[in-house]
């Protein structure tokens, strides 16, 4: 699981009004290279939760010295971009869980696939 | 025979569908790259794990790239991945990435070792039930592609859980494939939707007899290729 996958996950467990963001418990966390591609990066900023992404990277240890908040003109700084393009493409959880943070419900993450399924009436 | 092991040109196939991602892709080798991918052990009934072929996915992915340009640098949906074939021709055809969703363990371990043979990373999956994913995805995705259960007498209406799904989660369009025969029903849930629907395409789907209420070999069925779009 990619953190920018992570970033659009929510919890639907039944009743639970703010399952998000789901907070990862790792066990195993790998980083697969990936082709930096600035355009795509850059594209997908404004469509992040960005606080979310901060926090899912100090759960894994690897928030560098990325910003609490998001820079200005962000298109144009290439080792910002460079930095984001490796936190949300690069880094991925192969084993853990996540948790809904309302409900503490755990859906596991194995072999880098979270099971987001809840059991019937949950 | 005379002639080089199974194996070596497999390889060497492999190896093709790396070196022409940065040129221009056509239409042929998308579709033998597509080959490459494992589809289904034992399809199940209720989920109706019909395979989408190599020629039928590839058509499709060759279309929505060149055509409308909704792959390239886009982040894209495959809905009910399965084995995951146009999950992979999307990341072959470079998308940003790609997050295949799908309910079934089994069809998952096939993908993620199609997505280790074919060494792609700009490609994820996510385990859940596409009909309850609702709208919580917002307009995240750029581009859904999909092909989805059509709805049989086990699971009717699927389709269209699926269909309402993706144009809640994409930005730019849609492309699913339905039945012909419910061209007209699709077209009155897209204007209630406020979503305009083109027709690319009608495709014949050769359904192979996966399960055995499918009694002649194979089923031809007349099947629309359609694009989705916001109005």
């Amino acid at each position: 699981m990619k953190l920018l996958t992570h970033n659009m996950l929510t919890s639907h467990v039944k009743g639970v009004v703010k399952g998000y963001p789901l907070v990862i418990k790792a066990t195993e966390v790998k980083v697969n290279e990936l082709e930096f591609n600035a355009q795509f990066v850059s594209r997908m900023i404004p469509k992040l939760e960005w606080s979310a992404l901060i926090q899912a990277a100090e759960w894994l240890g690897q928030s560098q010295d990325l910003p609490s908040t998001l820079i200005p003109n962000y298109e144009k700084d290439e080792d910002f971009l460079r930095k984001v393009h490796r936190i949300l493409l690069e880094v991925e959880v192969i084993e853990g869980c996540l948790q809904c943070p309302e409900s503490g419900r755990e859906f596991p993450i194995s072999k880098g696939v979270p099971n987001m399924l809840l059991d019937e009436g949950e | 025979m005379l002639g080089r092991p199974d194996h070596l040109a497999e390889e060497e196939e492999k190896n093709k569908c790396a070196s022409v991602k940065r040129v221009k892709m056509k239409l042929k080798e998308l579709e033998s790259c597509l080959q490459q991918v494992d589809g289904f052990e034992e399809p199940k009934i209720l989920l109706e794990q019909y395979p989408t072929s190599p020629h039928i996915a590839g058509c499709m992915l060759y279309t929505i790239h060149n055509t409308f340009d909704d792959i390239q640098n886009k982040l894209v949906a495959d809905l009910g991945c399965g084995c995951g074939v146009l999950s992979i021709g999307a990341a072959v055809l470079d998308a940003g990435l790609c997050v295949g969703f799908d309910i079934d363990d089994g069809a998952l371990d096939i993908f993620k070792g199609n997505v280790e043979e074919f060494e792609l990373s700009n490609i994820d999956v996510v385990q859940c039930d596409v009909c309850s994913i609702g709208s919580s995805y917002g307009k995240k995705f750029d581009t859904v592609i999909m092909n989805p259960p059509f709805g049989t007498k086990h699971n009717q209406g699927t389709d269209m859980q699926f269909l309402q799904t993706a144009i809640s989660m994409a930005s730019t369009a849609v492309y699913s494939l339905h039945k012909t025969s419910t061209r007209d029903h699709i077209q009155k849930k897209a204007n209630d939707w406020k979503v305009k629907m083109e027709v690319i395409a009608e495709l014949r789907y050769d359904l192979p007899a996966s399960y055995k209420f499918h009694k002649k070999k194979s089923v031809d069925i007349q099947v629309d290729f359609i694009r989705f779009t916001p109005t």
